[in-house]
């Protein structure tokens, strides 16, 4: 009963989002006040609705409620009931409701906080918004229904895949939408832009925290998805420049770029039509995201899993979302004159360069995903594209963005000198080039790999130290300090943002450059040495988890005879999914991961152990973490707040003053 | 993230009864430079009953097969070339994770660069009509405002 209440909710969803997109927009043409304000009550609606939906089918999940095809397919009685509740959305038919239910928040989000946009914007913004309702609860409903029975329940399920089963993969995905969704805010605000004919500095400010959410939540799940490929996958891995990677990586890369290109919108009045494309490509790259991990196009070119019918109906919403925005975009872009004006040596110039480098990077990861499909289509040729060509065509990129940025950050608007912020950043080009260099001494092999790595995240962290300091102005110590506390939230999120970058770009490094490898046959309480850890296999046992069966082994690490560490790392088979996994054991530390991994008996009674030592693994992630934490500080900024008061500003077409 | 391995430890899982590590300590060559030439080569080698994977990583037989034929050629005496020409023979262009630049391919190379070049010539021209606007704009005035300007001079 209520998993039929629930595909009732999705239906009745689909009729008021059509009603979000067709009243308002009609409401906004004529000026009609009453028409324009449907749009907000039918959002909240509709997200209530398919946020009954999303509960029902919770309910079933939770309840193993059998006689429903889906979580026959995904769950089992014996499983914790974490990940029965995961299990909603770790499935095709289920993550569509949640990518939704997450749809659906953004837009009624953009209701309820959007009082002190202009109504026939925010009219316009929830019928943009409403539309991608209608195409996604249509595109469910009729390819994807979650809420199918099955004539004959079975007793019991067939489990969720094991790979799944775990703390990190459960809360990935929900990100990961937040992020993929939370940019089609930004589609509907340029599109809503297009339509009105209008672009000021009030509008990048009312884009920016939407993206900047959007971006926040893109970045935690990128990094949860390869944190879990880290400690799950048996090696150690943290990108393998796959498709479906790739497919969150664009988005990420375009959404940074936007990022910036709405902050030139809101204090320079420039760079509009830019912009509007950057927030248009973004949500674009998303839907491209959907369609390559739901048709399987690009990676069943020679395999696995592939269902035409839903590939086809995502390539037509990405047609008509994409054709319909830029068609839009090129008849009405032209209006979009430009304010500001500024000096080729500006903040605004560096800007430009910033995204010049996220969207090239971003296009050389685009033809190089698609590229075996081009080349299949085109010329018959299989081919495949892998870490090798990204990791020579991609990198270039993020070295010259790293070494731009502390300057570029540091430029002023308008009209800048270089003399000064250069003056300021000797200090920190000094220590990164000493940094660098120390570690070439050191290192033992003779790739540059890392001491440039480390040269260059040291000059991106200590120039963004180098940035705040010199904001603080003239003075004394304590004076300096005293400034730096109150400058704005947005400065701090800056630095801490970059600094996460520079963090990430050395550790990426560190981890490629310096990772040992040991790979041997042991009998059980032999021991070998690894970088000064000397690492026992201690025991292994045959045990039973709760829905697995696992060879557990003991492993003891020490280090000049002092106990550092007992490990368990363990190899699981999962007889319901009939699948084998690999647990590995890793002591964490904060300069280094020792990463042990067990594997099969061998003949002679020995056991195969591989074993690595990871250098500042964790920094990645960490990174990463900054960065995501920056944004949410500069989410966090004065101007945001004071939302009645920006508003007036922004009409009256003074924007605020540059920093 | 989440689809990319299902598929291919499903197939793994057909393939094999018990899982097993990617490199296997009885496949490591004795003498280490060679060990190391073939592990280099196997990170540029596709798996090809995988999804993405390189052989270095991957638990497929298949893959091991792979590795084995690697050390097989290194050992009798192949140069790292001639070695993936060999495997290439056999496989096909498909094989290679790290594409050549030969033919159309080329395209996939350059197009980065290219865009680099085309974008930033855009940009470039951008930042120059910004700067002619910053200058010009604020110091000339319009023939009317001149007019009106020297009017009052004369007054």
């Amino acid at each position: 009963m209520i998993v039929e209440l629930g595909h009732f909710a999705l239906i009745l969803a689909l009729f008021v989002a059509t009603i979000q997109t067709v009243m308002p927009l009609i409401g906004a043409h004529y000026r009609w006040s009453g028409w324009m304000a449907v749009g907000e009550a039918a959002a909240s609606v509709q997200f209530l609705l398919v946020a009954a939906s999303f509960g029902a089918l919770t309910y079933a999940f939770v309840t193993s409620d059998f006689s429903v095809v889906l979580v026959v397919q995904n769950s089992h009685t014996l499983k914790p009931m974490l990940y029965k509740v995961s299990g909603v959305w770790g499935n095709h038919e289920g993550s569509l409701l949640l990518w939704s239910l997450i749809l659906a928040l953004f837009g009624a989000s953009v209701g309820w906080f959007g009082a002190n946009l202009p109504p026939t914007l925010r009219a316009r913004v929830l019928a943009v918004q409403g539309s991608i309702g209608v195409a996604f609860l249509a595109f469910m409903l009729l390819t994807s229904n979650p809420f199918l029975r099955v004539a004959v329940p079975p007793f019991d399920g067939q489990d969720l895949n094991p790979l799944l089963q775990d703390p990190g993969l459960a809360f990935h995905p929900p990100f990961l939408y937040l992020g993929y969704v939370g940019l089609s805010v930004a589609f509907s605000f340029a599109v809503a832009a297009l339509i009105e004919g209008r672009v000021d500095a009030a509008w990048g400010r009312w884009v920016r925290p939407w993206t900047l959410a959007a971006w926040i939540f893109l970045t935690i799940g990128i990094a949860l998805g390869s944190w879990w490929a880290y400690y799950e996958l048996g090696w150690g891995g943290f990108w393998f420049w796959d498709p479906v990677e790739n497919a969150s990586f664009m988005p990420w890369l375009i959404g940074a770029a936007l990022l910036h290109s709405a902050i030139v919108v809101e204090k320079r009045e420039a760079l509009k039509a830019w912009t509007i494309l950057l927030a248009i490509l973004a949500f674009g790259f998303s839907l491209i995201g959907t369609f390559i991990v739901r048709s399987g196009v690009i990676t069943s070119v020679h395999a696995f899993a592939n269902d035409p019918e839903r590939g086809v109906f995502i390539l037509l919403i990405l047609a008509f979302f994409m054709g319909g925005a830029l068609m839009l975009f090129a008849a009405r872009a032209s209006a979009m004159e430009a304010k500001g004006l500024f000096a080729p040596v500006s903040r605004e110039s560096a800007l430009v360069a910033n995204n010049l480098l996220l969207a090239v990077s971003c296009f050389v990861v685009f033809v190089g995903t698609i590229w075996p499909l081009v080349a299949e289509l085109l010329w018959d040729r299989k081919l495949s594209v892998g870490e090798p060509f990204f990791n020579a065509a991609f990198t270039p990129f993020m070295v010259v963005l790293a070494l731009l940025l502390p300057l570029g950050a540091m430029l002023s608007w308008k009209r800048a000198v270089v003399g000064r912020p250069l003056r300021a950043l000797i200090p920190a080009l000094v220590l990164a080039v000493s940094l660098g260099l120390l570690a070439y001494a050191m290192q033992t092999g003779r790739s540059a790999l890392g001491p440039v790595g480390l040269g260059l995240g040291a000059w991106v962290v200590f120039g963004a130290m180098a940035d705040l300091w010199q904001r603080a102005g003239r003075g004394t110590i304590g004076a300096r300090f005293g400034r730096i506390l109150r400058l704005p939230r947005a400065d701090f999120g800056k630095f801490t943002a970059h600094t996460g970058f520079g963090v990430t770009v050395f550790a990426v490094a560190a981890m490629l450059a310096w990772q040992v490898e040991d790979i041997r046959t042991l009998r059980v309480g032999e021991s070998f040495d690894l970088k000064g850890y000397t690492i026992t296999l201690a025991a292994v046992e045959k045990e039973n988890g709760p829905n697995y069966f696992t060879t557990l082994a003991t492993m003891d690490i020490t280090r000049n005879g002092a106990a550092i560490a007992t490990v368990h790392p363990e190899k699981r088979v999962y007889p319901v999914a009939g699948m084998p996994t690999t647990e590995a054991g890793i002591d964490y530390g904060f300069t280094r991961d020792l990463y042990l991994v067990i594997g099969d008996a061998q003949d002679d009674g020995t056991w195969a152990v591989r074993s690595y030592f990871k250098p500042f693994a964790n920094w990645i992630w960490g990174g990463a973490l900054l960065m995501s934490l920056g944004g949410l500080i500069s989410l966090a900024d004065r101007r945001y707040r004071v939302a009645a008061g920006a508003r007036a500003r922004g009409r009256s077409g003074k924007a605020v003053p540059a920093e | 993230m989440i689809y990319r391995f299902i598929p291919a430890l499903t197939l793994a899982f057909a393939l094999i009864t018990t899982p097993v590590l990617a490199v296997q300590p009885d496949e490591i060559l004795a003498d280490p430079v060679l060990e190391s030439r073939a592990r280099e080569l196997s990170k540029d080698l596709r798996c090809l009953v995988c999804r993405n994977e390189n052989i270095d990583d991957s638990n497929a037989d298949l893959a091991r097969d792979l590795r084995l034929l690697v050390r097989e050629r290194l050992v009798a005496g192949d140069s790292d070339d001639a070695a993936l020409a060999y495997i290439v023979d056999r496989y096909g262009e498909y094989v290679l994770l790290n594409p050549t630049s030969k033919g159309a391919n080329l395209i996939l190379w350059i197009a980065g660069p290219l865009m680099l070049l085309l974008g930033g010539a855009f940009a470039g021209n951008y930042l120059r009509r910004r700067r002619g606007l910053a200058e010009s704009t604020p110091a000339d005035l319009s023939v009317d405002e001149e007019k009106r300007l020297s009017e009052i001079l004369k007054e």
